[in-house]
């Protein structure tokens, strides 16, 4: 909550005072102190060690856990009185408007569930054996209560305090989240119930393995969180190697990303072919750097080298416990839809779905990022491009897919022109747009585009129909050539189209 | 271009081989099962729909065995289970007479029929720990139910429960203290070390099966013993998330191993290099008394130590950086840490590899390198002059020659580990 408008004020004002007149009204005769405190102090110890959500400024805790306790043990006052607690807890996080606010909107919700119970007949104070079973209806009033008063208050909170734009639905809170509240809720009354046999020690025991599961899926998302930083910049010294693909991994995984969810994978699924981005090209640090880095044209081994490079790759990751989808991803990413592509020149659905995706994102990154040789080229060029190869190099629903995504939430490609441009312009003053209009001689015959390997080649388009000329143009036409990284294998645009039309 | 054989190698425990002090354990445990069995079909099971219940929830914890990490097993809810049944005074409001023979029949009926499934599907199942664990819920039933029996504890929870409390936390420590003595025993290792080690890894599952031990228990007072499954809920969960942190843990080591072969495949470094250097900077570590979190910090390091070298446009001959000239070393070490870096959580990590170049006196860094860095130096250098080579005479000229530098190159202390490992012939391997 940063600068808060007047109606958020008075909504958080209004929230305060309805908990504070809760409260004040009483009746406060029959509440057994004691256990207001001990559930008091169980909930600040819930409040303190409150998980942050991954979305804006929400945190989650425990804290329904003692406000349910206290509904059966103490009914709907005495549970207002434990949620106030709240504003005690020991968390750096929230400022004190949003303390504030938390505080009245758990004494509200307490409140209410309180009344609930007791409406749907609850009885109120220690339950005995003979309390259940029939107690469990009203206390599952009072769950429900809770929660959903909990969650239209914050719900209300967040919309108010929104960035301008954002979506109602998008302001994070979600299913599985309300779902995990209630569950924490139920153990209220495992408080309650056990209450005449532990007294005030009861929510000591209770809250140990809660704490412990909660610490353990903090431990697993950090350790998640470490996983992933530590690929990502494993995968940044891959691409030292070459500096005009740096961020590529990053920015293919993303796409890659984009295009798994909008058709629908299963998180899982996602995940790998996340990590299957961030891998793809590993196997081009089998390739030389002097061959990944020499300008000018390949020698046939030289190529070969690079051809094999997603062999390398599956090679070099085939150890990590992925998904083998992930694995097959890596192997076939250069794959073509029309049988075209390496190392294997499977076609259509024999290409692996994680390879299809991948190819999509892999290509797009290469087009809308700078080259030596060209300029990065706007992404409409690039979506262009792309609706042009769907059919013969991709595939159409995934380019369609990644359209469509890329429309919705836009794409961020890499940030600025890399330093060493000065020299690579240098050399090249004609680059930019040169392959595009090479492409455009090509009219369609993807092997015309491997022409642009040498300018001399390019001018006469009906060289490059020959698949043999194609193949030795590298070598024939290195005079006055425009120097090109020839690692840059993902550019459907770039001059490497050579090695498919042999 | 040479592409690298697969290599499986044996780490931590070779599965299903005992040795002494295992074979004695699972022995004694054994016998202690027969006995129980024995007396308890004696004199005739009493509260047949406690034990069974307790039984299930065991044989169900069992089932649910978890791995955790540095190869260890746990079962935690079958754990839990068993303390409960141990500690159990009133099932609704009926008190209990158990005799601790039932209970310890009763837990390890329910932890073999819980492995039954394991070993059906061929699964390895570690002897060793189920014994450790029925050993620990022995001596906690051995104390408690005479005790309870005897109505010595009296009915109040102010009496109860510090008197189970000790006893959960004495059965934790007899868990973690047999752990230690295998770890001891397999790996070689000093006690003490591996002793905190455990207690480091066992201390917040074992908070969470004392405390749901305590609740069941307890529990069974109010709402008998079917009610008691409900507080294995939050062990349930605490179980899932480790299953999933213990996976994406191995996942992270064989991913770090898989990309530090990338500068083998790129010809920077001999094929194998990062990991048998790797190995042998464990086991160093592990002569010279590092922690567990110490290793595996030493182990990434040791790992990536040579991933600086992706920034040479030309591969060093051999890729051995022990010839090439110090500031050239210096460079690949400080480039190597950046790349390491920028992972923003392997920060030691990037110290130790960054700090792998220097000699071991106080140099211009002023102060001395890292232990981990000064042991990775050593068994750069040692895999460089060695290789692959499984001779022995090889290993030990080789350690001989490191000797020779030491106080101005390596550490003596280092050096001194490794000529033991040498000598003890568990360096070298395939």
């Amino acid at each position: 909550m940063g600068k808060l408008s007047r109606i958020a004020w008075i909504y958080i004002g209004a929230v305060i005072a309805a908990a504070a007149i809760a409260v004040a009204l009483g009746p406060f005769g029959g509440i057994r102190w004691d256990q207001v405190a001990a559930l008091g102090l169980l909930l600040i110890a819930c409040e303190s060690t409150a998980t942050l959500l991954n979305s804006r400024s929400l945190a989650w805790s425990a804290n329904s856990t003692a406000s349910l306790a206290a509904v059966i043990l103490t009914g709907p006052v005495g549970a207002a009185l434990v949620g106030c607690c709240t504003v005690f807890g020991m968390r750096r996080g929230p400022s004190p408007a949003q303390r504030l606010f938390n505080t009245g909107m758990f004494t509200l919700s307490a409140y209410l569930a309180g009344r609930a119970y007791v409406l749907a007949g609850g009885p109120v104070g220690q339950p005995t054996p003979i309390s259940f079973p029939h107690i469990i209806a009203p206390f599952a009033c009072a769950v429900l209560v809770h929660v959903v008063v909990n969650f239209s208050l914050l719900r209300g909170v967040l919309w108010l305090t929104r960035e301008p734009g954002t979506a109602l639905g998008r302001v994070g809170l979600d299913f599985k989240l309300l779902l995990t509240d209630m569950g924490y809720a139920a153990f209220g009354v495992l408080i309650a119930a056990l209450w005449s046999v532990l007294g005030p020690f009861t929510p000591v025991l209770v809250v140990i393995p809660l704490l412990v599961a909660r610490w353990a899926v903090t431990q697993f998302a950090a350790q998640q969180r470490a996983y992933e930083s530590t690929v990502s910049a494993l995968c940044q010294a891959v691409e030292t190697k070459d500096f005009y693909t740096r961020g590529h991994s990053e920015r293919v995984s993303r796409g890659s990303v984009m295009i798994a969810r909008e058709i629908g994978m299963r998180v899982e699924r996602v995940e790998a072919i996340r990590y299957a981005g961030m891998l793809h090209d590993v196997g081009k640090l089998g390739v030389p750097t002097s061959v990944l880095q020499k300008n000018g044209s390949l020698t046939d081994d030289e190529y070969a080298a690079i051809q094999l490079h997603p062999m390398r790759g599956l090679d070099i990751v085939r150890e990590i416990g992925f998904l083998d989808e992930a694995l097959a991803g890596i192997m076939h990413h250069h794959e073509r839809i029309d049988g075209r592509g390496y190392p294997m020149g499977l076609a259509g659905d024999e290409i692996p779905e994680f390879a299809r995706v991948l190819a999509v994102a892999d290509a797009f990154d290469a087009m809308t990022s700078n080259r030596s040789y060209r300029g990065a080229r706007p992404v409409p060029e690039a979506v262009a491009e792309l609706r042009k190869w769907a059919g013969t190099q991709f595939d159409p629903a995934f380019v369609d897919a990644f359209v469509t995504a890329i429309v919705r939430d836009g794409w961020k490609g890499p940030e600025a022109a890399p330093p060493g441009t000065d020299e690579a312009a240098g050399a090249a003053p004609p680059a930019d747009g040169l392959p595009a209009s090479v492409l455009a001689a090509g009219n369609g015959h993807p092997a015309a585009t491997a022409t642009s390997a040498t300018p001399g080649a390019a001018a006469t388009p009906g060289a490059a129909a020959t698949p043999g000329t194609a193949g030795t143009a590298g070598t024939a036409g290195t005079a006055g050539t425009v120097p090109k990284p020839a690692g840059d294998l993902d550019d459907p645009t770039g001059p490497l189209r050579a090695i498919e039309s042999r | 271009m040479p592409v690298a054989a697969r290599r499986h190698e044996p780490r931590g425990f070779p599965r299903q081989v005992l040795d002494s002090g295992q074979s004695l354990l699972v022995l004694f445990a054994g016998v202690l099962l027969i006995a129980a069995v024995a007396q308890t079909a004696a004199s005739g099971v009493r509260d047949g729909s406690a034990a069974l219940a307790f039984g299930g929830l065991i044989a169900f914890g069992e089932l649910l065995r978890l791995n955790l990490p540095g190869d260890r097993e746990a079962a935690p809810i079958a754990m839990a289970g068993a303390l409960a049944y141990a500690l159990l005074i009133q099932v609704r409001s009926m008190p209990v007479q158990l005799e601790p023979e039932q209970v310890i029949a009763v837990a390890a009926i329910g932890m073999i029929i819980g492995a039954l499934p394991h070993v059906a599907v061929g699964r390895p199942t570690r002897l060793s720990a189920m014994a450790a664990q029925l050993v620990a819920v022995a001596c906690v039933a051995a104390v408690f139910r005479p005790l309870a029996n005897a109505s010595l504890i009296g009915t109040h929870w102010w009496s109860e429960l510090p008197v189970m409390l000790s006893l959960v936390i004495v059965g934790w420590l007899v868990n973690a203290v047999i752990a230690a003595l295998i770890r001891t025993d397999v790996l070689r290792a000093r006690f003490g070390v591996m002793l905190l080690d455990e207690f480091r890894i066992q201390l917040p599952i074992g908070a969470a099966v004392g405390a749901s031990a305590l609740l069941i228990a307890f529990a069974a007072e109010v709402m008998g013993p079917l009610a008691v499954a409900v507080f294995t809920a939050p062990l349930l969960v605490t179980q899932v998330a480790l299953r999933r942190y213990t996976g994406i843990r191995a996942t992270y080591l064989q991913t770090v191993r898989a990309l530090a072969r990338v500068t083998e495949i790129g010809g920077y470094v001999e094929i194998g290099h990062s990991a048998r250097v790797a190995r042998l900077s464990v086991s160093i570590g592990r002569e010279l008394g590092m922690p567990e979190p110490e290793l595996l910090e030493l182990e990434y390091a040791a790992l990536m130590h040579d991933i600086g070298q992706l920034s040479l446009r030309d591969p060093i001959p051999g890729g051995a950086t022990v010839l090439v000239a110090r500031e050239e070393q210096r460079r690949i070490a400080e480039y190597g840490a950046e790349v390491i870096q920028q992972a923003r959580v392997l920060d030691t990590v990037a110290d130790i590899v960054r700090r792998q170049s220097d000699p071991c006196r106080p140099g211009d860094r002023g102060e001395e390198p890292p232990l981990s860095s000064r042991i990775i130096r050593a068994a750069n250098a040692f895999d460089d002059l060695v290789g692959s080579s499984v001779e022995p005479s090889r290993a030990a000229a080789a350690v001989q020659r490191l000797r020779l530098d030491t106080a101005s190159e390596y550490d003596p202390h280092v050096i001194e580990a490794l000529s033991r490992l040498v000598s003890r012939r568990s360096v070298l391997g395939p």
